[in-house]
């Protein structure tokens, strides 16, 4: 076995993710407006995170904006700090040499993130021939050795196939093979199994967590579904409107949210005990990011708000314990118990 | 909520359908002779809908779940097989008889976008539908327009808008409206929330459970999601490649299922409680191509259970207890006192 988590250790210190205050804003024809704003999370060595939020939370623009794949004409601030670096601010070429071999990205399709005329092989071998000294034929060992640790069967005989060869599910294995090629210490995986089905989604979370074990790398995880943070998540980020409003432990955000609106997410998800019962549903639909609200974004759809709500911005408190950033969080707490 | 329906009352039937599609071969291989290949989405299903009852229909991609729903409102010709209605196999109803079958028996689409005209506003989308069924006499249309726009709550100035101008669920909204105004007796509705954000997915489930208590509506719902099904379905049938391998009542069907592959199902939707994880994959491989489909029982090249017989004899579905029926070799596979054991020893 060529993967041996230990060798890597000693030539790299353990690496810590520090986001601060990250806000990216993009150029409108209404004007500028912030799809992320001001976040902050850390991301510990072997830890997985979930940023989890609907669609247009801004959870997949912070997950670029931390390797600056932002759109071109974004504008980023704040500090993304990995290890002593700055990614933000890193040289151009700095930030090419961390891109791939100490943070990959894995993406919802992957057929538009793979290459079609390119073979399985030649796209690892490209990545492995950047990132390593190994030579050809070494690279073609380590590259069905890969296939091998990602599941697909018969690993020597397909990795020669195009993309097009392969399932749904066996591409989005070969898209986690091209980014585990080079062993790096973050993965950002952004809805990697929302497009599969749910058997497939399934071996694909369970493969993450395995790789996590074994290669001791941390993941953030970016996803709409609760389900998928409850079963792979340490610890879960919830965003609303380009804001985190809740983070915690992934057992204590479930068991209690303190967010309005995390408390609405989780009862939207159908339980079992509860048939053809309404659902705890959040009335209205997200803000759109040209017409924000003011005070606490969520206030227009939130049953726990005041005049307070409206006026004044409420702010998250503390990063790694379980903090909302709300100010009726004792309400929301004598709610959740009310349910029972 | 409303208990469950009788028995007698079969409103909608489905009988031994068959459905296949050509598949795609190039003229070469057709000149040189090769077998026609061809796609087969469903293999023989039948099943019952009973007057007043949502069935839930579930299954992941390419297991026919929305080639049956299509074929049950005769969208979809079948190659052999029937779809009974009244008494009537569907096919053979002409002229009017059709038009009231049309009526009698309508259909949402998952994609708002796409079952929308653009270029209609609503007012437009909701006055078609109830002209072409005669519903209301032309002057009482407008009042029709509003009550229909109130009863899946949308403001009354929702009328005048483009299909453009509203959100996701809003969309969904209009077009269960549509569907509505002609005042059907069985609601097809194929992924009819996959495409909403969860909170707006919850809103159009209240909906539609509310609307089906209130204009006692016979629900065929069809989803991926076994959260969703589960929540809103009497009865629930699992499809795999073209066959339901298993259909019973929601709660013995979730609580003890009865085949591999609802259990293996069950067992991947991931659970909300992060204390129960596993780290094992519950169903191993892929889904086989319906071109070519496996042996004997479908599911046996990705079961843990199979044995020498799953590979040549195909399992048709048996009885597992009052209209509990499921398609395996292994009758005893799930039976109450065996789950126990069973859970004993996943804890372990």
């Amino acid at each position: 076995m060529l993967y041996q988590p230990q060798t890597r250790e000693q030539s790299h210190p353990a690496h810590q993710l520090r986001v601060r205050n990250l806000t990216t804003t993009l150029p409108t024809s209404k004007g500028h407006v912030a799809a992320v704003s001001d976040v902050s999370f850390d991301v510990a060595p072997g830890e997985v995170l979930g940023l989890v939020g609907e669609s247009g939370s801004g959870k997949s623009m912070t997950l670029r904006s931390i390797l600056r794949l932002a759109p071109p004409r974004a504008i980023l601030s704040g500090s993304v700090q990995w290890g002593d670096e700055q990614l933000l601010t890193v040289p151009a070429g700095r930030l090419r040499a961390l891109r791939g071999r100490d943070i990959a990205m894995i993406f919802q399709e992957p057929m538009t993130a793979l290459n079609p005329v390119l073979s399985v092989h030649r796209q690892i071998d490209e990545s492995l021939a950047v990132h390593t000294d190994l030579d050809a034929r070494g690279r073609r060992a380590r590259a069905i050795e890969l296939l091998d640790l990602v599941g697909i069967p018969a690993a020597a005989s397909r990795v020669d196939d195009y993309p097009h060869q392969f399932s749904g599910g066996m591409r989005q294995r070969a898209m986690i093979a091209i980014a585990l090629a080079p062993q790096p210490r973050l993965l950002l995986a952004d809805e990697p199994t929302t497009a599969l089905d749910v058997t497939i989604q399934d071996q694909i979370l369970k493969l993450i967590l395995d790789l996590r074990d074994r290669l001791g790398m941390s993941v953030i995880f970016v996803t709409h579904d609760l389900g998928v943070v409850a079963q792979t998540c340490d610890r879960v980020a919830v965003m609303y409107a380009g804001r985190i409003v809740e983070t915690g432990g992934v057992s204590d955000v479930f068991r209690a949210p303190h967010h309005p609106y995390t408390r609405g997410l989780l009862g939207s998800v159908p339980q079992s005990g509860d048939e053809r019962r309404p659902l705890l549903s959040i009335e209205g639909t997200p803000p759109a990011l040209s017409a924000m609200p003011t005070g606490c974004a969520f206030h227009p759809r939130c049953t726990f708000r005041s005049a307070r709500c409206e006026a004044e911005l409420p702010l998250l408190e503390g990063i790694d314990a379980h903090a909302a950033a709300c100010f009726h969080q004792a309400e929301v707490m004598a709610a959740n118990r009310g349910d029972g | 909520m409303s208990g469950a329906p009788s028995k007698s009352a079969a409103v909608l039937e489905v009988d031994k359908l068959h459905v296949r599609f050509a598949a795609r071969q190039s003229v070469l291989k057709r000149l040189m002779g090769e077998p026609k290949r061809q796609v087969h989405a469903l293999n023989g299903v039948s099943l019952q809908l009973f007057r007043g009852e949502t069935l839930g229909i579930v299954g992941e991609s390419g297991c026919g779940k929305s080639t049956l729903a299509r074929a049950m409102v005769g969208l979809i010709p079948p190659d052999s097989g029937e779809v009974i209605f009244d008494g009537k196999d569907i096919g053979t109803l002409r002229g009017i008889e059709r038009r009231r079958f049309n009526r009698r028996v309508q259909m949402i689409f998952q994609d708002p976008y796409g079952s929308l005209n653009p270029r209609m506003t609503v007012r437009q989308i909701l006055t078609e539908a109830l002209t072409v069924h005669r519903m209301r006499p032309r002057p009482a249309i407008a009042a029709r327009v509003a009550e229909l726009l109130d009863l899946v709550r949308l403001p009354p100035d929702a009328a005048e808008k483009l299909p453009h101008e509203f959100s996701g669920g809003q969309r969904q909204r209009i077009g269960i409206a549509r569907a509505l105004s002609v005042e059907p007796e069985i609601l097809i509705a194929d992924e009819l929330v996959s495409a909403l954000d969860v909170s707006v997915q919850a809103q159009v489930i209240n909906l539609l459970l509310d609307l089906q208590e209130r204009l006692k509506l016979t629900v065929l719902f069809v989803a991926h999601d076994l959260r969703l099904v589960r929540h809103l379905s009497h009865r629930v049938a699992v499809m795999y490649l073209g066959e339901i391998v298993e259909i019973g009542k929601t709660e013995e069907l979730f609580a003890a299922p009865r085949h591999p592959y609802t259990r293996g199902l069950l067992d991947a939707a991931p659970d909300l409680d992060p204390a129960r994880r596993s780290r094992v994959a519950s169903v191993r491989g892929e889904l086989p191509s319906p071109v070519a489909l496996p042996s004997g029982c479908r599911f046996h090249p990705r079961c843990r259970f199979a044995f020498d017989r799953c590979e040549q004899e195909h399992p048709v579905l048996t009885e597992r207890g009052a209209s509990h029926l499921a398609a395996c070799h292994l009758a005893d596979f799930g039976r109450p006192q065996a789950v126990a054991a069973d859970v004993d020893e996943s804890v372990a």
